[in-house]
């Protein structure tokens, strides 16, 4: 008897709640009948959805590369140095995002005043423009807000390929200065000249998603710093290279996936629009160069080391990724493939080479993104019939000039005044406990080698 | 034969090492250990809250030495992890009894060389 109340009463509850849409209808319906007969949206319109949302989740991938890059750096460097590797990753993120709002999407894009030219500013502070949110602003493909998340989330990593080059001994507070410098007004210059309708684009020169405009600025920026900076203590002693091992080889490998798997937004966003063809080809040319780096670098290790490393196969993903940014919609997928395999040849030298030479390179940044950097913008020239060879040339040098000797300045008037690294005991003792007052993994006892 | 224990600041390990290594002794064991002295600890903060550490890390060398060796590896050590200030750590030398290879049976000085 009480089941069949109760089922009954259920019953009524759901028979109310099912009429309850079409209660709150009835005074739309009664005051504003058009919304009843809301027009469906147009091809047109869909389209723009469409093409906004793909470059927005292509932002929300690149941001995952800062992830990437934070346990790629974290693994390939010592667990006293985990909180200051770390913190300096997610504070670039936090720069880089600011300081792009406050100035760099301005500079980057300062619109038609300065087209062709080499430096333009179009005041500090986004503001969207008044067909900012509609489809005319460009072309229907994305919004002004789309844009300027998207272009932020690139500005951040160019400054964070310098930490991990500069990990271990860099001094915290002298890094962020030179950092925000790097995100603030270095990036956002060399990007106006290409992607800001600057002289570079006018010139004919092609740089897809960044081998130079972002990896190689980075790259070059790192250079510089390691230079002023000094290698690490005890890495090189007489004429020998004392490895430095990183502390979880793991993490630095989770790091490359997370890396691999954010250039599919780093590339296939800069498409910059949903469109089919377009977007396919990119992802593909993307994943074939970076397969071809992993096998090319493990060759290559096994023929030079003996040993197939883990860490130059790592390496060979980021370098095939790196040098097909360049090219990644101009490229056929075997030419990616060429450009990737000689990308992961290149990078496997040049960490044994840039070693030789004395400049200390952690996580093997200068390597990865200078060397197949500049690589990949060259391969466009090579590969791509309607490229010029000197123009990619004339945008490799440039970039070279511009970004190394302002990064140097910087570093090095840094260096005369307020230091560029800690000092030889902090240095030994671990940058987390005298930077920070923190370890990164407490309770552990982790023996301290070197 | 004497069993040389050190206690050393774990960043001066490579330079011990390499002091000893010079000084023709080549054995050595090395663990992990924490302890405490006049240096009386550090503090770390974790989410905003100071933390007081008295045990600190140290890093326990075990080296096994016929008697002419003795005063050449304290000199090593010295040399190597003094810094000057309070927490260089100790050394304390005690006579060995015995002494075996386990691969060849060899006993004493020869087992130790």
């Amino acid at each position: 008897m009480r089941e069949q109340v109760k089922a009954a009463k259920r019953i009524n509850i759901l028979k109310l709640r099912s009429l309850l849409p079409t209660l709150t209808l009835i005074p739309l319906f009664a005051v504003w009948p058009e919304v009843a007969e809301a027009k469906e949206p147009g091809a047109e319109e869909i389209r723009f959805w469409l093409n906004n949302v793909w470059v927005l989740l292509a932002a929300f991938l690149v941001f995952v590369m800062h992830l990437g890059f934070a346990a790629l750096e974290s693994g390939l460097t010592r667990s006293k140095n985990t909180v200051n590797i770390l913190f300096k990753n997610v504070t670039i993120v936090a720069i880089g995002l600011l300081t792009y709002a406050c100035v760099g999407f301005n500079l980057m894009y300062p619109g038609e005043a300065s087209a062709g030219g080499w430096f333009g500013f179009a005041g500090f502070w986004i503001n969207a423009p008044a067909n900012g949110m509609t489809a005319a602003y460009a072309d229907g493909k994305y919004t002004y807000w789309t844009d300027f998340i998207f272009q932020g989330m690139f500005a951040a990593t160019a400054a964070t390929i310098v930490s991990g080059a500069v990990a271990e001994r860099a001094k915290l507070s002298s890094f962020l200065v030179f950092s925000t410098v790097l995100v603030a007004l270095v990036y956002p210059v060399v990007g106006m000249w290409h992607w800001g309708g600057g002289w570079l684009s006018a010139a004919g020169f092609h740089d897809f998603a960044g081998s130079t405009i972002v990896h190689s600025v980075g790259g070059w920026a790192a250079l510089a710093g390691v230079m002023v900076i000094g290698p690490r203590h005890g890495k090189y002693v007489g004429d020998t290279v004392k490895p430095i091992i990183g502390h979880n080889v793991p993490l630095a490998a989770i790091g490359v996936f997370l890396l691999w798997f954010g250039w599919y937004g780093f590339n296939g966003g800069s498409v910059l629009s949903a469109e089919p063809g377009a977007i396919s080809l990119v992802v593909v040319t993307t994943s074939l160069a970076a397969a071809a780096g992993v096998l090319a670098a493990s060759v290559m290790s096994r023929i030079v080391q003996k040993k197939v490393d883990l860490t130059m196969a790592l390496n060979g993903a980021l370098a095939g990724l790196v040098g097909v940014t360049a090219g990644a919609d101009v490229l056929t997928p075997f030419q990616a493939v060429i450009v990737g395999a000689i990308a992961g040849v290149f990078v496997l030298l040049a960490v044994i080479g840039i070693d030789r030479i004395k400049l200390d390179d952690p996580v093997g940044a200068i390597s990865v993104h200078l060397i197949c950097g500049i690589w990949g913008t060259l391969a466009v020239g090579i590969f791509a019939a309607d490229k010029s060879f000197l123009t990619q040339l004339k945008g490799v040098g440039m970039t070279a000039v511009f970004v190394f000797s302002v990064s140097f300045g910087v570093f090095w008037l840094l260096k005369k005044t307020v230091g560029v690294r800690v000092s030889e005991e902090e240095e030994l003792r671990g940058l987390d406990i005298e930077e920070h007052g923190m370890e990164s993994y407490g309770g552990f006892q982790i023996f301290t080698l070197n | 034969m004497k069993l040389v224990i050190a206690y050393i600041r774990p960043e001066a390990l490579q330079s011990v090492k390499a002091a000893l290594t010079e000084a023709q002794v080549h054995r050595v064991s090395v663990t992990n250990a924490l302890g405490c002295g006049a240096q009386k600890g550090y503090s770390k903060s974790y989410r905003g809250a100071v933390n007081e550490i008295n045990l600190l890390k140290k890093v326990r060398v075990e080296i096994a030495i016929n008697d002419d060796f003795e005063q050449a590896t304290i000199d090593a050590i010295c040399g190597a992890a003094k810094t000057g200030n309070i927490g260089d750590g100790k050394i304390f030398v005690m006579p060995l009894e015995r002494c075996i290879r386990i691969r060849t049976g060899e006993e004493g000085d020869d087992a130790i060389g």
